[in-house]
């Protein structure tokens, strides 16, 4: 099957320090595929690059077969491709039920609409309710966004990019600072939507990563050193050296 | 219908109240002359508001729409043209296309440089106006006669004036809310307080930008033609910065985030300015205090006040209950 998204020799320097030196990876359609690497390994200037925020010194970033390095943020959204952040990224004032809706509109139809009031666009909520019933948080659609929990501010960046649709999931530590029983939950949702997107997840809980993925990359400074699947990875001696305890594989 | 009257009760109060102005006796030149330039203001207070309270852009060159809306007047009138369906039209269309032109550059920038490229814009229009000899330079221009309707004389009359301008603000509130509410205000308001996530969903908050800019732009325009006929005269000062920081002024002082606020906000402005001058020569040095205090104790400006006071009110009775 053609990778939905493919990586070619990705470079990416500040100055003289070499973040991203040469990445080549590629990320088949439904599949999950986990980056890992420790601290300072340029994961999050990756996922940068990957998403539009970011333009690479040299390499090609192929998306549906097409090459999108020269898109923007915006261009490459609006092909698919959702991001979340590793600091989260919603819209504080709104309810909850309104950052998913404003999802949703970003994908059906013009935005330059002056008159109806949104909030009571049933063609917006409807699908935007069904993405808060997705992650859990369906309870929870009349809240302001900015008072939810930690873990729930995570659920409903899911929300948002289930909402717009995407075909490829690109999450940027989903769980960071989530707590254990908010990290079990998450873990069960996104092994639930495992199939039906594809999803380059970046994590630093291995646990998780090594529930979830289906393969999975190993990236220290700026290189990739293995990819494989979680077996292979796991007997990997070079990861082993470079970054696993013996301890947390066992 | 009610719902529209339970969310907004407090700005229909407020339309109701100038309506009722001239019912209840005040119908002397001066009063009336004072509130419809209250009025005026306000609605170029509130097109700047759309921008400030909905999409976070602090223009500091507001007055430059609302000035090139009053000279698009006074050029008019300096042609022989007073006829209102070609004036109006014409000041609308001239600080839209102001507001278009000037958005395409500043909206490059953000924040600081937003505000400075905004001013230095209004500033560019301030000069020019001032070296056009045909309009008086800076000694302004006098109209010939207030713009007409078909020959008819509507807008010499006191109170068809004051009804003008309190519905062209009613319309001018009405139409701003119903934006923020809509689909385009709802990508304004997003990218205010997150662009980086309006930008994730594909959305590049420019183009919106833009166009609420040029919205706001051309409803200045109309309230600058108000105000050259208010006046009767046009001069450079209509769109000096100051005027832009008066009304950024009525904007923060009548609430950041309440359309209606920018009404208040003028209404309040002006009538302080009446009273204080009366009452000492330099007033201004009152003036200044008073502001500063109010913008420190009324987070919510003028707008906020009666929920606030509520809200006191509330606790007072709860500690008596106690």
């Amino acid at each position: 099957m053609a990778p939905l998204l493919e990586l070619r020799g990705l470079s990416k320097s500040f100055g003289a320090l070499a973040v991203t030196r040469g990445v080549s990876l590629a990320v088949a359609p439904g599949e999950i595929h986990a980056v890992i690497g420790p601290n300072g390994a340029g994961k999050t200037t990756l996922i940068h690059q990957i998403s539009g925020t970011l333009r690479p010194d040299a390499g090609q970033v192929l998306f549906r077969g097409q090459d999108v390095t020269a898109l923007d943020l915006p261009a490459r959204a609006r092909l698919g491709l959702a991001r979340s952040f590793q600091i989260t990224c919603i819209i504080p004032g709104f309810t909850a039920l309104a950052n998913v809706a404003l999802a949703v509109q970003a994908r059906s139809g013009s935005s330059f609409r002056f008159f109806r009031r949104a909030e009571a666009e049933e063609a917006l909520n409807a699908p935007a309710r069904a993405a808060l019933e997705r992650v859990g948080l369906g309870h929870r659609a009349g809240a302001v966004a900015g008072t939810l929990s930690h873990g729930e501010k995570r659920q409903l960046e899911l929300a948002i990019a289930l909402a717009s649709a995407p075909s490829l999931l690109l999450l940027d530590e989903p769980l960071a600072g989530a707590g254990p029983e908010e990290t079990a939950r998450l873990v069960a949702l996104l092994r639930a939507l495992r199939g039906d997107y594809a999803i380059l997840l970046v994590e630093h809980d291995m646990q998780a990563v090594f529930a979830l993925a289906d393969r999975i990359s190993v990236l220290v400074y700026g290189q990739l050193i293995a990819s494989g699947t979680p077996e292979e990875i796991r007997a990997h001696p070079e990861v082993r050296a470079a970054y696993l305890g013996e301890d947390e594989l066992a | 219908m009610t719902a529209l009257l339970r969310r907004q009760a407090l700005p229909l109060a407020l339309l109701l109240a100038l309506a009722l102005v001239p019912v209840l006796g005040v119908q002397d030149g001066f009063s009336l002359g004072l509130l419809a330039r209250a009025m005026i203001l306000g609605i170029a207070a509130t097109s700047l508001s759309l921008l400030v309270g909905g999409a976070g852009l602090a223009s500091l060159g507001h007055a430059a729409a609302l000035g090139i809306g009053a000279y698009a007047v006074a050029t008019l009138d300096l042609l022989g043209i007073t006829e209102g369906a070609v004036v109006f039209p014409a000041a609308i269309l001239a600080a839209a296309l102001y507001a278009l032109l000037t958005g395409l550059v500043s909206l490059r920038t953000g924040g600081v440089h937003f505000i400075m490229i905004t001013l230095a814009f209004g500033q560019m229009v301030y000069f020019a106006t001032s070296s056009l000899s045909a309009l008086g330079g800076d000694d302004g221009y006098t109209l010939y006669g207030r713009t007409e309707f078909l020959g008819a004389r509507l807008l010499e009359g006191r109170l068809p004036f004051h009804y003008l301008c309190l519905g062209l603000a009613a319309a001018t509130w009405l139409f701003c809310s119903m934006l923020l509410e809509s689909r385009f205000g709802r990508v304004l308001r997003a990218a205010k307080e997150e662009p980086m996530r309006v930008r994730a969903l594909g959305l590049s908050p420019y183009p919106y930008r833009l166009v609420a800019m040029t919205i706001a732009g051309a409803l200045a325009g109309l309230a600058g033609a108000l105000m050259a006929n208010a006046m009767e005269f046009v001069s450079p000062a209509i769109l000096s910065w100051p005027r832009s920081a008066d009304l950024l002024f009525m904007v923060i002082l009548g609430g950041v985030g309440h359309l209606h606020g920018a009404l208040l906000g003028a209404l309040a402005l002006v009538l302080a300015e009446e009273v204080l001058s009366h009452l000492w020569d330099h007033w201004r040095l009152l003036f200044g205090p008073l502001l500063i205090l109010a913008v420190i104790f009324l987070r919510g400006g003028l707008a906020g006040l009666p929920a606030l006071l509520a809200q006191k009110l509330v606790q007072t009775l709860d500690r008596r209950a106690r």
